[in-house]
């Protein structure tokens, strides 16, 4: 019993994370109507940025996760001038390509710049807290509340202030959005630049728990997509609750059919719900 | 008329010269290292050609092709490895066995379309990477495969040499290349280029796209299971990597370098990227970056790859040299030119 409460919380941690990246991903899909493959690689490079500010300048832990959203809300701004905006108008295989190229970019950056060893964000947060005969570790009681401040704060941010709500209002109609004056090149960069910090502030909560490599971007990525496409691509509901979904599934496969497969678990519930729903589970009809 | 002719009959002297290069390169090429690098060259085009015929002529944008490449590879390592079966045995085996997979996946994903289709398969291709990697038993996990033997010889005929390997790969991939270019010039390659160019006008006129797409999908994985024996017997080691992800996206930047939907433009794409890569392989390391990049910028201004952009530049020339022959001299006044430019438009 104790075991599945762990693994229940553990699931609430992973979803935490998963959650985090995937709004970021299903609000630019809602905006440019491509999916992001950078995305996974903005994660890992917020991780990188936290793990420096840490060791090389010794800033404190919070302090540096702030840097690294700034740093990433930046680079995601390069990336929607650089890559997507020119794309626009472009067949959309053509703009899969580029974002598998701005991918492959930044991994290889990566590589060269900090090598590809594994890191860890150091931990300042390791008490654990035991309930029962459960432990709970500080640093994921911090990733979970973390992820559910920040989720607030998007809910906020998109549904009751007036910059938020140009998002929301070109992802339902881009030419309407134009029509009543959103200038639309600054919501595609605004909607970047939040992706991107909300990707950034998963890889600074999760880093001193996950290790932080060039390769990170590459597996989280593709979990993410399993989760916008469960939860339909572009719902930001559907985002949260695949998150959830699948970081439980992960947790308790892990645990209860095997673990050598637990990556092979997201990936099977994918084409499972493909097979049988070809349009995502929960699908908003006509895309 | 006459012109067509002639240039047809250029067009057969350039394949025969070609050809010929081609039978005669390994006495030509200066080093054994050369011809190493073409060879396995040579494979990997022919697994591009069957991501060409997906993404260039079907235009759907399948990210499985690598777990294919490693299906055809592992199919073929192990049952030369651990059934002792001769190489003419296990390369049709484990291409009928790529097909086979590549038909299963098909009937699940071209049921959904768009960014569905492509997020389906690149989850195909890792979860088929991951089996290769986690199966241990079967597979060898992370260590790998080793002591792949070399393809079995055919009567007089062995395969102990570098050339012979050689000229093993190229006799496949001019099998490749045939077939493509008749596929391409047939009634079923144009019925691939009108999924690619709709899929509703498609189904409009009477195609079954289900059929079709599942058609195009296992030709291609037939070619890629090829390619994938080719790899085991040549290379002799196989390692899971040779299924990830990362390798599709490098078929991916070849075929766009080459040009996609041409018949030329996956031979010439490989052939110049791996070319580049040895060159910089004193840059290693930052290969990637330079390639990320130039697929964006590939995509956003060359996307036809450099067979198309050849054949942009061609048609610019013609259309010139043509204009220059009516008016009788070569700058054509200003109402010629414009008429000839609504006649390119109609």
């Amino acid at each position: 019993m104790d075991l599945l409460i762990q693994q229940i919380f553990n699931g609430f941690t992973l979803g935490s994370i998963y959650c985090l990246v995937a709004l970021g991903l299903t609000l630019i899909y809602g905006i440019m109507q491509v999916p992001n493959f950078a995305h996974g690689h903005l994660y890992m490079v917020g991780g990188y940025v936290t793990f420096f500010m840490m060791t090389l300048y010794g800033i404190n832990y919070w302090l540096s996760a702030i840097i690294a959203g700034v740093v990433l809300a930046v680079l995601g701004i390069l990336l929607e001038r650089i890559v997507f905006n020119p794309m626009r108008n472009s067949p959309s295989t053509n703009k899969f390509i580029a974002a598998v190229g701005a991918m492959m970019f930044l991994e290889a950056a990566a590589r060269v710049l900090w090598g590809s060893d594994f890191r860890s964000i150091p931990a300042i947060y390791d008490n654990v807290v035991m309930i029962g005969g459960v432990r709970l570790t500080e640093q994921r009681l911090i990733i979970i509340a973390g992820a559910v401040i920040l989720m607030v704060a998007l809910y906020v941010f998109l549904k009751h202030t007036l910059i938020g709500s140009t998002i929301e209002a070109m992802a339902q109609n881009r030419d309407g959005a134009s029509l009543v004056g959103i200038d639309v090149n600054r919501v595609a960069m605004l909607t970047f630049a939040v992706a991107s910090i909300l990707a950034s502030a998963a890889a600074s909560l999760s880093g001193p728990i996950f290790l932080v490599y060039p390769a990170m971007g590459s597996l989280i990525i593709m979990k993410v997509f399993v989760i916008i496409v469960i939860g339909g691509m572009g719902s930001i509901p559907g985002a949260v609750l695949g998150s959830f979904i699948l970081g439980m599934t992960e947790s308790l496969g892990a645990t209860y059919i095997s673990s050598d497969y637990k990556d092979v678990i997201a990936f099977a519930i994918l084409v499972l719900i493909l097979s049988l729903r070809p349009s995502g589970l929960f699908a908003k009809g006509g895309h | 008329m006459k012109s067509t002719n002639q240039s047809s009959k250029v067009k057969y002297i350039a394949y025969l010269g070609i050809f010929a290069l081609a039978i005669a390169f390994p006495y030509i090429s200066p080093n054994r290292y050369y011809l190493t690098v073409v060879t396995l060259g040579f494979i990997y085009a022919i697994a591009v050609y069957g991501l060409n015929l997906i993404v260039g002529y079907l235009g759907q944008l399948s990210l499985a092709q690598a777990g294919f490449f490693g299906m055809g590879a592992y199919t073929s390592g192990l049952l030369s490895l651990k059934l002792g079966l001769s190489f003419w045995l296990s390369l049709p085996i484990a291409a009928a066995a790529t097909t086979l997979l590549a038909l299963l996946v098909g009937l699940i994903s071209f049921r959904t379309r768009g960014h569905y289709f492509v997020i389906l398969t690149l989850c195909i291709g890792v979860i088929i990477h991951l089996v290769i990697e986690k199966w241990d038993s079967l597979t060898g996990g992370v260590r790998g495969l080793i002591g792949i033997p070399i393809p079995t010889s055919i009567g007089p005929i062995a395969f102990k040499s570098l050339e012979s390997q050689y000229y093993l790969v190229l006799a496949f991939l001019i099998l490749t290349i045939f077939v493509m270019s008749r596929i391409a010039s047939s009634l079923v390659g144009r019925t691939f280029k009108s999924i690619r160019n709709s899929e509703e006008l498609a189904a409009t006129l009477g195609i079954n796209v289900m059929k079709s797409k599942l058609l195009a999908f296992g030709i291609a994985a037939f070619f890629t299971g090829i390619a994938g024996a080719l790899f085991s017997s040549y290379i002799r080691f196989l390692g899971p990597e040779i299924a990830s992800t990362h390798l599709t996206f490098e078929f991916l930047l070849f075929l766009l370098i080459g040009g996609q939907a041409t018949i030329a433009g996956p031979l010439v794409g490989t052939l110049l990227a791996s070319a580049i890569t040895e060159s910089l392989q004193f840059m290693q390391e930052y290969r990637m970056v330079v390639f990320g990049a130039l697929l964006i910028l590939i995509v956003k201004f060359f996307p036809g790859g450099l067979v198309g952009a050849t054949k942009t530049l061609k048609a610019k020339l013609e259309k010139r040299v043509n204009q220059g022959k009516k008016s009788g001299t070569n700058l054509p006044s200003k109402g010629e030119s414009h008429a000839a430019k609504n006649r390119g438009f109609n």
